[in-house]
């Protein structure tokens, strides 16, 4: 059974229909992209998964998303565990208003994660074994380098890691930002348009980012930019005006397409 | 075209003059306060309550009301702040639905514009009601209300500055409403909250009619929440009602304390709120 | 995970309790203003208490017209003399001036309208009463200066950073590309202020002389000290005036000695907090639907 599957999906703002009926089972450890013209409920979606949409006014969803068997949407749901499950990369990145250690550390020890839990999470994520250093935080320590390590951001900030993360680079804050969500143990990652705001080489960083977690991570990334779905995407969904028009795997996706609209939008008639 | 430009010209000219007018007038206020209260300022003035016969012009000094001011404008502010802080997060829409916060935002800005005499009477009825005498107590109390309209309304205004992609990183990494607001809402709000506090203090500490029945007048420092106080705008007040020049100098030197206090706590907030303002994302 | 539940639901509550109370707040002041009235109301009628000049508390008459016209008098003046002057140097600092020197007069305008209102009555005693009283014997109609004149230029003074910084925000709030379309036709710059930005934001501007005159309105101790303080309609500029906030603040201390006295000071509050009130509740609803809309 997938981590992530939509049932019947309808959202709208108000009386403004923004998804129509999306069913679809997205794929574990790949990364699924879902394209289509801006406006048509790419990010809707997105935000969907995780419930970040209870923060907009009159959303109204209906059908079912399951994450791991159980219904997001259930009033009883765990809004709390579920958004750990669900790692989140928003289109500019959003430096948390602290330090770059305390944007990492700030998961974990909301999470109130032990010691023991801490030092379990960093053996698991490095595959081996390590020697907790003898001082206050050590493990915390160990843990923000490795989390830093896995998003490529260590040898840069290594030096400053007190100093307010507002302060790095649009680029490494995106990669700051990926190394938060990863801290807390997702099984997925969700990322809406990530490289969107970011120069063309950090974008491709942060590509190389997702094409190396792929294989312990499912990621869904929104995107509007063509090329980038074609570089990165092992699953497709095509979202046109709200409707789930096309999905499938990448290769047959953009060789093949069955529909004419999917046809029409690869080859850029239509966007 | 030649009138086109006459227009614009004559028009240009009203607005200097009138922009002018408008901060040499302000300027005057600030400058005639120093002016006058400049030569009467001694330091007998602040260190001294006043002794015997300081009304007809003999020795003594305004401490009791510089003092005075200081407990009603620290004493209300954390009366206000304490009470502020969760309305002011209370209006974000995790909290509250959009109707309810909409509407208690409306009742804070005709609270804000209230008189603050009105504020006065109102507590002069309450207090007499449960057998309070003018006080210390009484003075805090109705600076509170006054001072909670203004602190809340301005750290709202920041609170809502905040982009909503901040608030949702941080949910989307599994945090509770209250673990976000202190985490990152408290945080990014910090320096804009800072000067909210320190504009409302501004405002009560130079306000006079709202404790004019309120928190009396006394030449001594209160003792107790229950005892009277004394206060700057209160100071200067009664001492220029007084026909003796003396006393009326006095009332010009504590009007250039109050000034002081005020401009001071204005400048200090937009440090303040500078330095604060470290972590802060834009 | 339960406690962090627990914390957050604690949290909530306290919160929203908080909410509930300030509100509450609110309609305690309105609600024991309004039972404090009602003594002086159920003895005289309601039309007889606005429009009676007789004001003889100790016989138990209670007329408001004088204090009643003196507010709304030297209100008016203030208003007269500060909306053109503020509304030209706020066009100018929007429209003509650089953004740094904008900056600069917004912030020390900021610092002049935190100026305790003791402190403008303070220089009114100084300056303006002086300034009244020679101005009245040069027009030939003697005057002390205490007068509704020095009142209503006191106010004007006070009034001025509000209606200032108000209406230069509303300014600032229409768009650039507004002003790049008109300017494009070729049109000078006060053209271009006359005839998109005045009309884009006249509701904005009503605003800002609204709250002016709320504040304006409510004024007590700057008034207090420069007006007079004679309960008798003011027949000329130089004459003494008697508003109501100066009316409550004065009577304060024996009103609990003469019968119905207290009540009919609360009922000056209560004029003052509804008209104060409902005006500000007006202004602040046109400034809230020119922010969701940009600009009306």
């Amino acid at each position: 059974m997938p981590h992530i599957s939509l049932n019947n999906l309808s959202i709208s703002y108000g009386n403004h229909k923004v998804l129509h009926e999306v069913s679809v089972d997205i794929p574990d450890s790949q990364i699924t992209v879902i394209i289509g013209p801006s406006g048509c409920g790419k990010t809707t979606l997105l935000k969907s998964l995780n419930r970040l949409l209870d923060l907009n006014d009159d959303v109204s969803v209906k059908g079912n998303v399951l994450i791991d068997g159980v219904n997001t949407y259930d009033p009883k749901a765990d809004v709390l565990s579920l958004r750990k499950k669900l790692g989140f990369l928003s289109q500019r990145p959003y430096p948390l208003p602290m330090s770059i250690y305390d944007n990492i550390a700030f998961g974990p020890k909301v999470h109130r994660l032990t010691q023991e839990q801490i030092v379990q999470q960093i053996r698991d994520l490095e595959g081996r074994s390590f020697q907790v250093p003898e001082r206050k935080n050590g493990a915390m320590d160990v843990l923000v380098e490795s989390y830093l390590r896995l998003a490529g951001l260590w040898d840069e900030v290594k030096d400053r890691l007190r100093t307010p993360a507002s302060r790095l680079s649009i680029g490494q804050q995106q990669r700051l930002a990926l190394a938060r969500a990863l801290a807390v143990e997702p099984e997925a990652i969700l990322a809406d348009e990530p490289t969107s705001a970011l120069d063309p080489l950090s974008a491709q960083l942060i590509e190389k980012q997702f094409k190396f977690l792929r294989n312990n991570y499912t990621i869904v990334v929104v995107t509007h930019i063509l090329r980038q779905a074609r570089r990165i995407a092992d699953y497709v969904i095509f979202l046109y005006l709200g409707e789930l028009v096309e999905h499938g795997p990448a290769e047959s996706f953009f060789k093949s397409p069955k529909d004419e609209r999917t046809r029409a939008y690869i080859s850029g008639e239509i966007s | 075209m030649r009138s086109r430009r006459l227009e614009e010209q004559i028009f240009k000219g009203l607005m200097i003059a009138s922009l002018t007018l408008v901060l040499v007038v302000l300027a005057g206020i600030i400058f005639i306060t120093i002016y006058k209260g400049a030569p009467a300022l001694t330091l007998s003035m602040l260190t001294e309550t006043p002794k015997g016969g300081y009304y007809l012009g003999k020795e003594g000094g305004i401490a009791n009301a510089i003092v005075g001011s200081l407990y009603l404008g620290l004493g209300a502010s954390f009366c206000a702040l304490l009470l502020s802080v969760p309305v002011a997060f209370g209006l974000q829409k995790e909290y509250t639905g959009w109707r309810f916060a909409s509407f208690t935002k409306l009742v804070l800005d005709v609270l804000w514009g209230i008189p603050s005499i009105v504020y006065g009477a109102f507590g002069f009825v309450v207090m007499a009601y449960f057998g309070l005498r003018a006080s210390l107590l009484g003075g805090i109390i109705v600076l509170t209300l006054l001072m909670l309209p203004i602190m809340v309304r301005s750290m709202e205004e920041v609170i809502r500055t905040i982009p909503l992609e901040l608030k949702e990183v941080s949910y989307a990494l599994g945090t509770t409403r209250i673990e976000t607001t202190m985490a990152v809402v408290l945080r990014q709000a910090l320096p804009g909250m800072v000067t909210a506090v320190l504009l409302a203090f501004g405002r009560g500490i130079g306000d006079a009619a709202s404790i004019l029945f309120t928190a009396g007048y006394t030449d001594y420092i209160p003792r107790s929440l229950f005892d009277p106080v004394a206060s700057l705008p209160l100071a200067v007040f009664f001492q220029i009602g007084t026909p003796i020049p003396e006393v009326q100098e006095r009332a010009y030197a504590s009007a250039l304390i109050l000034l002081l206090i005020v401009f001071v706590v204005s400048i200090v907030s937009r440090i303040l709120s500078h330095r604060f303002s470290k972590h802060i994302v834009r | 995970m339960k406690v962090r539940r627990f914390k957050d639901s604690l949290a909530t509550t306290f919160i929203r309790a908080s909410l509930v109370f300030v509100n509450a707040i609110a309609f305690v002041i309105a609600i024991t203003l309004f039972m404090k009235t009602r003594p002086i109301l159920a003895k005289t009628t309601l039309s007889h208490l606005l429009s009676s000049t007789s004001w003889h508390p100790l016989r138990g008459d209670f007329g408001f017209f004088p204090f009643i016209i003196g507010t709304l008098e030297v209100t008016a003046i203030a208003m007269i003399l500060s909306i053109p002057v503020c509304l030209l140097s706020a066009i100018y600092l929007s429209e003509y001036a650089h953004g740094r020197f904008r900056g600069f007069v917004r912030l020390v305008v900021d610092i002049l309208a935190g100026i305790p209102s003791v402190i403008y009555g303070l220089c009114g005693v100084i300056a303006i009463v002086p300034l009244v009283r020679i101005l009245g014997q040069a027009l030939g109609s003697p005057t002390t200066g205490y007068s509704l004149l020095a009142g209503g230029i006191i106010l004007a003074i006070m009034v001025s950073p509000v209606i200032t910084s108000v209406a230069l925000e509303v300014f600032r709030t229409i768009p650039r590309a507004a002003r790049e379309n008109s300017l494009a036709l070729g049109i000078t710059t006060w053209e271009m202020v006359k005839h998109v930005i005045l009309r884009s934001s006249l509701h904005g501007i009503i605003a800002a002389i609204v709250l002016g005159f709320a504040r304006a309105f409510g004024e007590t101790m700057a008034v207090l000290m420069v007006v007079g303080n004679v309960p008798k309609v003011p027949l000329s500029l130089f004459d003494p005036a008697y508003p109501l906030p100066a009316l409550i603040a004065n009577n304060y201390g024996e009103m609990m000695s003469i019968p119905l006295y207290d009540s009919a000071l609360m009922f000056a509050a209560l004029i003052l907090m509804v008209v104060v009130g409902g005006f500000s509740l007006g202004a602040h609803l046109i400034l809230l639907k020119i922010e969701r809309r940009g600009y009306v």
